[in-house]
């Protein structure tokens, strides 16, 4: 199936620009897939699905680049055709997620501590700036120091600083062997099992815990998965476990109390906190279903040098934890200086940007 | 157009009452180590970028993040230009000084403060050297993975101002895939933590933005940088070829293969020459282009790897392939690339190293254009290529003691960049813009990015102070550097020096 392809960046320019004129917000919408996430929006609706396609992709330069409307769900199955992927893992593509949503948001799955985040993926973008301008930041180069790395900056800004209208990512082969294993073990012995692995150079691209079993992903060449697999032992499972982590379908995510995300040191201990917890990323990532009160959860990450995002909508004013007093002058400084306006997606992350 | 800071194309710099300045700086800082004698700023007039000096007003070298805070603080209030300087290392003039500004030297904050093995970080003062921070983690068979090639002696902080890269950044990422967090200062006095011992931190990316801000947003103060652990074997193939399109084609089917090397290296024959004569790494002199393709990682996977690598080579028409046997003979293969720029300082008086990046493609065309090029500035070039990310290092044979050939090779030099951005690249890889590649940027980025980029550094130093005229060009000068240009980048009266 061919993926759709249509350049609409000078409709979306157009209308970036009347809602400069009549001095209106905008709110940017790609598949909608994490609308949910943030702080909610008010102003026009600027939908960037129309302006899809992939513009270039040469399997051997490790680099694709494609408009910001293209379909996450497209995008991964030409790079599949080709044997290659976006390390990155990013979620909700079954929900039609796409490119501009991705880097805006920079959510990353399972494979994010071994393989790095949206952010480390990206080498070029092109924007939709608050002057009403089209620019390109970055390029199609692994390498490139020219400049401010406005692309990364990008990465997880949640359209505040700008209309992401292209992006160009590195790609990465698809590893040739992947095994998957489940252990039975309590949540203290697995962090301090994924503590000792950490150190030495196992395949692992995948760690969660789930309150009882540890599942560990391991991807590689042959010799080095099958020499893993021995030695950690565990029972083998189905792959599409870890699609279902990614997108938040198991049962875990079905519990009515509100979810947390804790991002956490990767060798910090449990947490005794109420509610039940899920770890990924090797504990790096913990997902907590709570009613606990978010001040004390986000003392709780602060402590131990993290911080606590609020992942249903609605249960507080600020979602994203709250940033320091001297960070957050620096924030408002860059929004006023490339959005002198307030016309992208104004208060999505904070009230004062 | 010179290098220096013209304040005519770059903006006027404030005109500073030295002993005024140096009087309110030993008031307020009694026990701050300040140099004023001429003879004293002597070793600071320049950074590795030696072909360009300016003597600075004062260099400043605090020990300690409150007389950092301190010097800012003075230097902010009464409008004196600061540029932060680490090991002085840098290829492209990023920390060269100014006669109207105060040169802060970072490195006396040479502690590295922690190795955490459980959490695979360490966390270090600025001024700690890239090298040391695997030295220090080696007990626990860690090590901090970015290597450019000066790393015995460049500091963290500077490779983070820089974004610094190396040998292996295809499969392990550039400074900024591997720095956790930064305490940073801004001009205006904050303390600013970016980044998180977690993997991210909430707010905008502000750590990635200051990897490769070349000084001009903050002052870095503190790095936790990634630990990995030490892979178990690495092993290198040498690949000769015939013809320079063959290593290309090699490279293309490497990793079209779905191999990504820990390291994947070229050399042209002027470099494999050059390097020989001085290292004697066994590299075969005839040959047009070597390629070094080190795999790195678990044994078994190393070992099919290499299978597949040698078939690939083979099959791309290499005349040759040796794998190393031993860890001496791999250290040896490697001895040549790494010094391949020394050993072309012993070819020529003078080199001036290019740094552009290209998609892998345009190789073959990049490197017919340079040698046409070559022709036509009468200048010889050896060409040393990160081929796994498309990093190119041409190096520019001249001697400074003609007159003119200096001019020729800077002429030559920014028509290799524009050439880079034309074939889709870009004018730096990871050297840095500085002030040497500033007339550059302005075929990189149009006026409304530029134009972006000021408005980015407004944000962090609005009244402009630090590392003022590098990085971002000014648009006059651009103006300037566009007249000199006319269609399809072809320069007036090439024949021409141009200053």
């Amino acid at each position: 199936m061919a993926v759709a392809e249509q350049d609409e960046s000078t409709a979306l320019l157009e209308q970036v620009n009347q809602a400069r004129a009549i001095n209106t917000p905008l709110q940017i919408r790609g598949g909608a897939s994490k609308a949910w996430l943030g702080r909610s929006l008010r102003g026009t609706v600027i939908d960037t699905r129309s302006h899809c396609g992939i513009v270039n992709y040469d399997p051997t330069e490790l680099v694709i680049t494609a408009r910001a409307g293209t379909r996450l769900a497209d995008l991964t199955r030409v790079l599949q055709d080709n044997g290659q992927m976006l390390a990155c893992e990013p979620p909700y593509t079954d929900d039609g997620a796409t490119l501009g949503g991705m880097l805006a948001a920079g959510l990353s799955g399972p494979r994010r501590p071994w393989a790095g985040a949206v952010r480390d993926a990206v080498l070029g973008t092109r924007v939709i700036t608050g002057l009403g301008l089209h620019l390109r930041f970055g390029g199609e180069v692994m390498k490139n120091v020219a400049g401010y790395d406005l692309s990364r900056l990008m990465a997880g800004s949640f359209g505040c600083l700008g209309l992401i209208s292209e992006v160009s990512l590195k790609v990465l082969p698809i590893p040739r062997c992947q095994a998957h294993i489940a252990l039975e073990l309590d949540a203290h012995s697995a962090l301090l099992k994924l503590g000792q692995w950490g150190q030495q150079p196992l395949p692992i691209s995948a760690a969660c815990h789930d309150g009882q079993v540890l599942r560990v992903r391991l991807e590689g060449g042959d010799g080095s998965v099958r020499a893993a697999c021995e030695r950690l032992g565990g029972e083998p499972f189905a792959p599409s476990w870890w699609q279902a982590l990614n997108h938040q379908r198991l049962d875990f995510f079905q519990d009515p109390r509100p979810l947390w995300r804790l991002s956490l040191p990767n060798n910090t201990a449990y947490l005794e906190l109420a509610g039940d917890q899920l770890l990924d990323w090797a504990g790096a990532q913990r997902w907590l279903k709570s009613d606990a009160d978010p001040e004390h959860l986000r003392k709780v990450a602060s402590a131990q040098g993290g911080h606590a995002t609020c992942y249903s909508p609605g249960l507080t004013d600020s979602p994203f934890q709250p940033l320091p007093a001297a960070l957050m002058h620096y924030h408002r400084q860059l929004k006023q200086r490339l959005d002198p306006q307030g016309i992208f997606n104004p208060g999505r992350m904070y009230a004062e940007v | 157009m010179n290098i220096l800071h013209d304040e005519r194309l770059d903006g006027a710099l404030p005109r500073v009452d030295k002993q005024a300045l140096l009087l309110a700086l030993r008031t307020e800082l009694p026990d701050l180590e300040i140099l004023a004698d001429d003879e004293d700023l002597k070793p600071y007039e320049c950074d590795g970028l030696s072909a360009y000096r300016t003597t600075p007003m004062l260099v400043v070298l605090p020990q300690r993040v409150e007389q950092v805070r301190a010097i800012l603080a003075v230097c902010h209030q009464r409008g004196v230009p600061v540029v932060a300087r680490g090991a002085g290392t840098g290829l492209s003039g990023g920390a060269l000084p100014l006669a109207q500004g105060v040169l802060l030297v970072m490195a006396r904050f040479n502690k590295i403060l922690e190795i955490d093995p459980s959490a695979r970080t360490a966390r270090v003062q600025p001024g700690v050297r890239n090298l040391a921070i695997s030295q220090a983690a080696a007990p626990y068979n860690l090590y901090y993975a970015p290597d450019p090639s000066s790393q015995i002696a460049c500091s963290i902080g500077g490779n983070v101002a820089e974004n610094a890269g190396g040998v292996h950044c295809l499969k392990y990422g550039l400074t900024v895939h591997n720095v956790l967090k930064l305490e940073v200062l801004t001009v205006e006095g904050e303390c600013l933590t970016l980044g998180a011992d977690s993997l991210d931190a909430p707010g905008f990316d502000v750590l990635a933005l200051f990897n490769g801000s070349e000084g001009m947003l903050g002052v870095i103060t503190e790095v936790t940088v990634k630990l990995l652990p030490r892979p178990q074997v690495a092993k290198v193939l040498l690949a000769s070829f015939d013809a320079v399109e063959k290593a290309g084609s090699a490279v293309a089917r490497i990793i079209g293969a779905g191999i990504i090397p820990g390291g994947l290296e070229m050399m042209d024959n002027l470099a494999i020459r050059a390097a020989e004569d001085f290292i004697h790494a066994g590299y075969p002199v005839e040959a047009q282009a070597i390629l070094l393709c080190e795999l790195d990682g678990v044994e078994a996977d190393v070992h099919d790897d290499c299978q597949r690598v040698r078939d690939l080579l083979e099959q791309a028409g290499a005349s040759e392939v040796r794998q190393a046997r031993d860890e001496d003979e791999r250290v040896r293969f490697w001895a040549g690339r790494k010094n391949a720029f020394p050993a072309v300082g012993r070819i020529s008086a003078d080199y001036y190293c290019m740094d552009g990046t290209i998609p892998r493609r345009e190789l073959s065309r990049v490197l017919h254009a340079i040698a046409e090029l070559s022709g036509k500035y009468n200048l010889r070039v050896a060409n040393v290529f990160h081929a796994g990310d498309g990093n190119m290092h041409p190096l520019i044979l001249f001697d400074a003691n003609q007159p003119g050939e200096l001019e020729r090779a800077e002429a030559f030099g920014g028509e290799i960049l524009e050439l880079c951005v034309k074939v889709g690249g870009s004018i730096t890889g990871e050297h840095g813009v500085g002030r040497e590649k500033i007339n550059q940027m302005c075929a990189q980025f149009n006026s409304d990015e530029l134009t972006l980029f000021h408005a980015v550094k407004a944000a962090f130093d609005p009244k402009g102070l630090l590392n003022p005229g590098k990085n971002i060009p000014t648009l006059h000068r651009c103006a300037e550097f566009g007249a000199l240009h006319v269609h399809a980048g072809q320069l007036p009266f090439p024949e021409l020096e141009r200053f």
